[in-house]
């Protein structure tokens, strides 16, 4: 019997951010409590009050460097709200799909390929070294070079809607700035070929992945939980720009359905707890303890009726076999859903560009001043709330952001715990593929730890052995 | 006083000038573009930014002031004043918030065409002042974020010698000197959306700034998204128009 020890892993890494993980073990060396930390305060809602509303959606698309299009348009949306327009003209629409599809594919391939593959490919315990995006590359170069390209076409997306690949000026209240001129449009139309045949054998690798390590995937980081995210209004479609709520439970019955995303605070509460800086959001109809949920591309495959793209339906279709019809609960299988995103995003972007309202000259919409919006949207990680309060000087007076990861906390908390448990318990040497499996779970999530632009992959992680006092008693570090 | 106009040079360059012409003068209309911030076509000269100083006969002034005259030798684009520009530059941003990945003014911007003209690819050496002033929202139709502002000056001559209004004026002293307007807020003014001193072309950075239009126009149409401040005037004399 040994001393109760606390294991610390920080920060994690390959995921965009900065976080840490502590493991308590008691005298027996079983796991008593593990926990992700978020270490990182960003303080966007407060310093953003005072701003004009105008300046908003390019303020804090700054929280991130990897998918600063999903706060770029979450804001856009609610401002388009406040400045009393509901629905922008179709050019501005399809615009804004297009950059968010064009950012969704993106930020899907930079996780895929780029964090997890080295992973999947090697193993979660291959050598350190092994794991990594140049390791790929240099195992299968054919592949390495579709994630590149695949990205880079994301990004060229972004850039047309945009103006620059990351952290662009497209939508504005009430639409866009841009359109689509048609020599840009071809340039795009004479790769989507290769685009879509690239992400359908994408897709192939992560659903092999899943059916061929089938035990693994049901035995690591599963759990039961509730879902949310936004489905299309009419049919409850996957719609990853615009929709209404739907939440599920852990049989699939819905919780919340056809809700207006404005009314998000009805139905939602954020919980604080004193060792995070990342708030805890909880379905209030379940209450603190049981009202924790999951959202990202899992949960989506999850609470979407269908999808209303076929080569991507026919995918989600499958996924959802698995698990008979009702949720699927493994953390692993997010892998295989993200890629089925990608599919759904190229089958929505070579429509988009076959649609002549991109070339439309009618980019804004005005109407009647608000003093409140919100603006949701389901962002690569999940579904983000945007709410705004301004004043009639156009400043804002109240923000309030919940981020993918942040409505990921206790999910992603349960998976720490749970491969803890099940690769931990009972060790009394602590390795580094052990710290890789707990990684692996985290990183299933893509989270976005301070939604920010940070290295990847770059930073130590260190493990710290504490006794039950809290006082270090060893130590290991993983270079970087 | 001679009428007869009259040549000097230019770093080498022969150009000729008209009797009562500041150098600025002259060599704008020879093609050739020496640095400024606070002098402004249409409103008078101050020399107060010192961006445009040069070396006449050896001697540093201020370009927009001083006079041409005869034989005078200029010098303009050597390493050494353009360092010293690039100096005061970086003092402008050291001085106020110029976040210009958020700014509505970047690519509009003459304080960052200056310093990508002057080659201040990083930030200033100079510690950050980060000045916390609250933004002037008061107004309908303007807004002032007075943590941008250079004290160009600029707002004031417009609104004193065009639009004959006196809205904006210095206070206080040295580091402490300011613009401010002649009311407890601008709502509080009689300014206008319309007057001369309001206009994008007059304010050099995202001070004055025109409400509800803020990033409607595209990056890549922005005006010095084609170039470097100064082309325009450089492009008379590679087209020939210049003397």
């Amino acid at each position: 019997m040994t001393e109760p020890r606390l294991i610390e892993i920080s920060p994690v890494t390959r995921v965009e951010g900065h976080g840490k993980v502590t493991i308590h073990l008691d005298r027996d060396n079983n796991v008593d409590e593990a926990r992700l930390h978020i270490v990182e305060f960003r303080g966007f809602e407060r310093f953003i009050r005072g701003r004009l509303l105008w300046e908003v959606p390019v303020i804090v698309q700054r929280l991130c460097g990897i998918c600063p299009v999903s706060h770029h348009l979450a804001a856009a949306k609610a401002m388009d709200r406040i400045v009393g327009v509901d629905e922008l003209p179709p050019t501005a629409e399809k615009m804004r799909r297009l950059m968010h599809y064009g950012q969704v594919m993106q930020s899907h391939v930079l996780h895929f390929f780029h964090l997890s593959a080295p992973d999947l490919l090697f193993g979660f315990g291959a050598p350190a070294e092994k794991r990594n995006i140049f390791e790929v590359i240099k195992e299968n170069p054919e592949l390495g070079r579709r994630a590149v390209m695949m990205r880079k076409f994301g990004q060229k997306i972004i850039e047309a809607t945009a103006g620059k690949k990351i952290h662009g000026t497209g939508a504005i209240p009430g639409g866009i700035n841009r359109n689509l001129p048609v020599e840009t449009r071809d340039r795009f139309l004479a790769q989507i070929e290769d685009m879509e045949s690239w992400a359908q054998d994408a897709l192939a690798l992560a659903r092999g992945y899943t059916l061929d390590h089938a035990d693994l995937v049901s035995g690591f980081g599963a759990f039961p939980s509730s879902h949310m995210s936004l489905v299309r209004a009419e049919d409850g479609a996957l719609d990853l720009y615009h929709g209404v709520l739907r939440a599920i439970d852990a049989e699939g019955k819905p919780l919340i359905d056809g809700l207006d995303y404005s009314d998000y605070h009805t139905v939602l509460t954020e919980d604080v707890r004193s060792w995070s800086y990342m708030k805890f959001p909880f379905i209030n109809a379940l209450g603190p303890d049981d009202g924790w949920y999951r959202v990202g591309p899992l949960s989506r495959m999850n609470t979407a009726s269908f999808i209303d793209t076929p080569l991507a339906n026919a995918a989600h279709t499958e996924l959802r076999a698995v698990s008979d019809g009702l949720p699927n609960q493994t953390t692993l299988t997010t892998h295989w859903a993200r890629m089925i995103e990608v599919l759904h995003c190229v089958e929505k972007i070579r429509d988009l560009l076959h649609d002549p309202d991109l070339q439309g000259t009618d980019l804004v919409a005005k109407g009647e001043r608000r003093y409140e919006g919100v603006g949701v949207i389901e962002a690569p990680r999940g579904n983000l709330i945007h709410h705004y309060k301004v004043d009639e000087n156009d400043q804002v007076t109240y923000c309030n952001l919940i981020v993918s990861t942040t409505h990921n906390n206790e999910g992603m908390n349960r998976a720490v715990k749970d491969v803890a448990v099940s690769h931990l318990s009972g060790q009394d040497t602590i390795t580094e593929g052990m710290l890789n499996h707990i990684e692996v779970a985290i990183r299933a999530y893509d989270p976005c730890l301070s939604c920010a632009t940070h290295a990847l992959g770059q930073m130590p992680l260190q493990v710290e052995l504490l006794d039950a006092d809290g006082n270090c008693v060893d130590k290991a570090l993983q270079a970087a | 006083m001679s009428d007869a106009a009259f040549t000097f040079t230019i770093d080498g360059v022969t150009i000729t000038a008209e009797p009562g012409q500041s150098i600025m003068d002259a060599a704008d209309a020879a093609g050739i573009y020496i640095p400024r911030l606070c002098d402004h076509e249409g409103l008078r000269h101050q020399g107060g930014c010192r961006v445009c100083t040069i070396k006449a006969n050896g001697r540093s002034a201020a370009a927009c002031t001083q006079p041409a005259a005869p034989d005078l030798v200029v010098e303009n684009e050597s390493e050494h004043i353009n360092a010293m520009r690039r100096n005061l530059v970086e003092m402008l941003f050291h001085e106020g918030n110029h976040l210009c990945p958020i700014c509505e003014a970047s690519g509009n911007c003459e304080l960052q065409a200056m310093a990508y003209r002057l080659g201040m690819t990083e930030p200033t050496k100079f510690p950050y002042l980060e000045p916390c002033r609250a933004v002037d929202a008061s107004h309908p139709d303007i807004a002032l974020d007075t943590n941008r502002c250079i004290s160009c000056g600029r707002c004031i001559r417009a609104s004193q010698d065009v639009d004959g209004k006196g809205i904006f004026g210095y206070v206080g002293r040295g580091i402490h000197r300011r613009v401010a307007v002649n009311g407890p807020d601008l709502a509080h003014t009689d300014a206008e959306v319309t007057d001369h001193a309001m206009s994008a072309e007059v304010c050099p950075v995202g001070c004055i700034i025109r409400k509800r239009v803020g990033f409607s126009t595209p990056i890549g149409e922005r005006e010095f998204d084609g170039g470097l401040i100064g082309q325009d005037i450089e492009r008379k004399r590679s087209q020939g128009k210049g003397q």
